[in-house]
């Protein structure tokens, strides 16, 4: 039987009971139809360069996403900085279209069709939010006009970040990789980060249908042996806790085990002022975070 | 297999091309639990008005949304309590696949449950084992797209049907033995935004249903179906039309697209034949430019009369609201001695308690943070303080938009007298910006943000004592959670957490007892079963149903 066959025949029954099998075979056609539809029509903005279709988008993007990437898409605490032509989920029209339409595993990023706490949008109006983006992305972010060179060595060297970051799969694992972050946050977040690093804290773990992700915040736990350990909390519900100490030994706790446990809206980041890190310094490694991205 | 031939002819090309009939299977799984456990047959479920009227006295099972009509969600079934409770462990589990949240609350009838699920799916299980005995999908129109997920609550129930509202705003009843579509009916039109995701409420023959769609400019509508048919016997729109009282409570034509969804399922008071609805924000929920006025009945307690409609009285939570306020929870009747009473923790972080007979407000008090009025009427209804008005660059306020609570269900304990509501603590900038009404697209007149600067979100379950309105207990939440409480005669209640855990308290003191972990956020309310004397409790989380019992 050929599927447009089986397909028609599901819409003449529409609303039927169904066994088991044939949902299956539902999903599968639907699932079918969708990608086909996916392929056809959805790996080129129709609207592309279209002023009017931009304006529009402007106003989806305030409505949908602006809660999470900011007005003017310059990224909020919780979602980056979406001028930057880079993205870390790529680029062209299509993987764009399929993020915003489908979301995107394992980050905040929600599947707008799906409508997770707001209204959704159609593919006209995900087109339109498009548009938006590209009308207002820059090729590369106001350059500060720093030495990534220099700013390499004092990421893996004087500033000591490579200590709890990665870059490249080199760094400790204490704090975020950050080998994207360049790409897709914008100077002033990256700027508050390492002059301010407990004012927003960066977001690690997200669960399944969970509202927001967990975020890189301190803890101390005391255990039941007397044992004192500090470090950054991977996860924590009602009952459990899991760390990772200041010496990347993974620790998964029972919270009721423990004599006691603390956590900390604070970074465990040290604060990089002026003297720790002069402007110019901070300059040079923000080059190097944006062209480590960009590799 | 052997009942397949003993079936009814196939009803259609679709079923006939697989050679076998839904009917067939039913009857086929039916029977092999028979045989298997040696028990007598599970007779067809045969559920009368009489019996939801009298479902006190089949605690076994749950025959509504919230369990009974006046919406307690609270069960006299005891065997699991405060001591044994601790050994409670997973019995079954049955996977919808469907994705989206899960907020359905199960029915039980004679030892088969029914249930709905993400995306218009819905399912007949046997409720001692989980297995399957008929499955359902509605197939919706590609286009349909209604806020906040493709969800669904529940069923409804009578004689040998059960009813369920759709996506594309139909309600529809089916076969309660084969899943089979008895009848199927339009309400309105889900281009324009219509949607339906409530469970029916059933009183007498007629299948009461509300829509969603307040983010759209939908205007609003409560429902009443004859369940044999599925005629339509009376609407109530819950924005009066021309003419009609409250219509002055809109400016200019602004009704038209006034909102007022009816999305969360109502009560019901046989003793005073009246039924008892409430109503979510006017439109655009964020911007009161263009509508100014009260905007009746958006934000509302209504009272209708069951059989015909018509409106006894009203009572307004949030007049003229622009915080999207949906007021969207369940109206709990509680009697107290001779005070027949209506309570409802409400979106808009108050506590209300109404006399039922009159719809006169007794006493409103906050049970959260609230920031969006400091002053009441001379009535004692708490009113908007000026500055809470959105603004184009943006006002914090508390609640935020989500709300100090939402729709998922209190309970009421009869034996505590308290009232467990999960509340959530998030205040949000609200802006609001002029936005033309474009028939079937996002209507808020308005974004909100968060408050990068507020303290991070929180939840709690919380036990208010409705004698003082005060907060006897409460459990703190790490995040928000969007599951809503049961009460048992066993002297708990059970909840859920956006961790994912299940869990259960002590009803007096909110000690966790026991808790299981789901494996995704909870957004659902729970319900509780008994089959052949052995309690169970059941919760939906991520794509799975759970049911719970003693070893």
């Amino acid at each position: 039987m050929r599927p447009v066959h089986l397909f028609a025949l599901i819409l003449q029954n529409r609303g039927m009971a169904i066994r088991p099998f044939l949902c299956l075979a539902c999903l599968a056609l639907l699932g079918y139809f969708a990608w086909n539809d996916a392929v056809l029509a959805q790996d080129k903005n129709p609207y592309e360069g279209n002023p009017e279709v931009a304006k529009l988008g402007e106003y989806q993007f305030r409505l949908n996403c602006a809660f999470c990437h900011g007005l003017g898409a310059r990224g909020g605490g919780r979602g980056p900085d979406l001028t930057r032509a880079q993205k870390r989920h790529g680029n062209s029209d299509a993987e764009m279209f399929h993020n915003i339409h489908d979301g995107i595993p394992g980050t905040a990023m929600p599947a707008a069709t799906n409508g997770g706490i707001g209204v959704g949008m159609s593919d006209e109006e995900i087109w339109q939010v498009i548009s938006y983006l590209r009308r207002i992305q820059v090729k590369a972010p106001a350059q500060p006009g720093g030495n990534p060179e220099h700013g390499k060595q004092l990421f893996i060297g004087a500033s000591g970040c490579s200590t709890c970051h990665m870059i490249q799969g080199k760094g400790g694992r204490l704090g975020p990789d950050l080998t994207t972050v360049g790409a897709s946050r914008s100077v002033e977040y990256l700027v508050e980060s390492v002059r301010n690093p407990s004012r927003r804290l960066a977001q690690g773990i997200l669960e399944a249908m969970k509202e927001f992700p967990e975020e890189y915040e301190s803890v101390s736990v005391v255990t039941a042996d007397g044992t004192k350990l500090s470090g950054v909390l991977l996860n924590q519900d009602q009952f459990t806790l899991q760390m990772l100490d200041t010496r990347e030994q993974l620790r998964l706790f029972e919270k009721a085990e423990l004599r006691s446990f603390e956590t900390r809206r604070e970074s465990a980041m040290p604060v990089y002022d002026q003297k720790a890190l002069s402007d110019k310094d901070l300059q040079d490694l923000i080059a190097y975070l944006q062209s480590a991205g960009v590799q | 297999m052997r009942c397949e031939r003993t079936g009814p002819e196939p009803k259609s090309r679709f079923f006939a091309a697989f050679g076998m009939t839904s009917l067939g299977r039913a009857v086929s799984v039916l029977l092999a639990g028979v045989v298997s456990s040696g028990l007598a047959p599970i007779a067809p479920a045969q559920v009368t008005a009489e019996r939801l009227r009298e479902s006190a006295k089949e605690p076994q099972n749950w025959l509504m949304y919230s369990g009974d009509y006046a919406g307690r969600r609270y069960s006299t079934l005891d065997q699991i309590d405060t001591k044994n409770a601790v050994s409670l462990a997973p019995k079954w589990a049955y996977q919808t696949m469907a994705g989206g949240k899960f907020e359905t609350t199960p029915l039980v009838v004679d030892g088969v449950l029914y249930a709905t699920g993400a995306d218009d799916r819905a399912f007949a299980l046997d409720a001692r084992s989980g297995r399957p005995i008929w499955q359902y999908q509605r197939a919706l129109p590609p286009d349909v797209r209604p806020c906040c997920g493709r969800v669904n609550r529940g069923f409804a129930i009578l004689g040998d049907k059960v009813f369920l509202g759709t996506l594309d705003a139909h309600v529809v009843a089916l076969d309660t033995k084969t899943g089979n579509v008895v009848w199927d009916v339009g309400t309105s039109d889900y281009n324009k935004g219509y949607s339906i995701t409530l469970a029916p409420l059933v009183i007498r023959n007629l299948v009461l249903i509300g829509v969603s769609g307040g983010e759209y400019g939908i205007r609003g509508f409560i429902d009443a179906y004859d369940a044999a048919t599925g005629a339509r016997k009376w609407r109530f729109y819950t924005v009066p039309g021309p003419g009609e009282p409250g219509h002055e409570t809109w400016e200019d034509d602004s009704w038209k697209i006034g909102g007022a969804p009816a999305w969360i399922t109502g009560t019901y008071d046989p003793l005073t034949n009246t039924t008892f609805w409430t109503t979510g924000n006017p439109s655009p929920s964020n911007r009161g430019e263009g509508r100014a006025g009260d905007n009746l009945y958006s934000n509302s307690l209504l009272a209708l009369d069951p059989d015909t409609g018509k409106l006894k009285w009203y009572f307004q939570f949030t007049k003229h609201d622009e915080h999207d306020y949906d007021a969207t929870q369940v109206p709990v009747l509680v009697d107290d001695g001779e005070r027949h009473l209506i309570m409802q923790a409400n979106r808009n972080g108050f506590f209300y308690v109404i006399d039922r007979s009159n719809g006169k407000l007794l006493s409103a008090t906050p049970y959260g943070k609230v920031t969006w009025s400091n002053t009441k009427d001379a009535s004692g209804v708490p009113i908007e303080r000026k500055e809470a008005s959105p603004t184009l660059t943006g006002v914090p306020v508390c609640p935020g938009a989500i709300g100090a609570t939402n729709w998922m269900s209190p309970t009421y304990d009869p034996k505590t007298k308290l009232f467990y509501v999960t509340a959530r603590e998030q205040c949000d900038i609200f802006s609001t910006a002029p936005q033309p009404y474009d028939p079937g697209h996002a209507f808020y007149g308005s974004a909100y943000f968060p408050n990068d600067d507020a303290e991070p979100f929180w939840g709690a379950l919380r036990a208010i004592d409705p004698a003082t309105s005060q907060i006897k207990w409460e459990l703190k939440h790490l995040s928000p959670s969007w599951s809503g409480v049961l009460s048992t005669a066993g002297g708990l209640v059970f909840t859920g957490d956006a961790e994912g855990n299940f869990m259960a308290l002590d009803a007096a003191s909110g000690k966790i007892v026991w808790h299981f972990q789901c494996g995704a956020s909870v957004y659902s309310s729970p319900m509780t079963y008994a089959i052949d004397g052995k309690q169970y409790v059941a919760i939906a989380a991520g794509t799975t149903l759970f049911a719970f019992g003693l070893p």
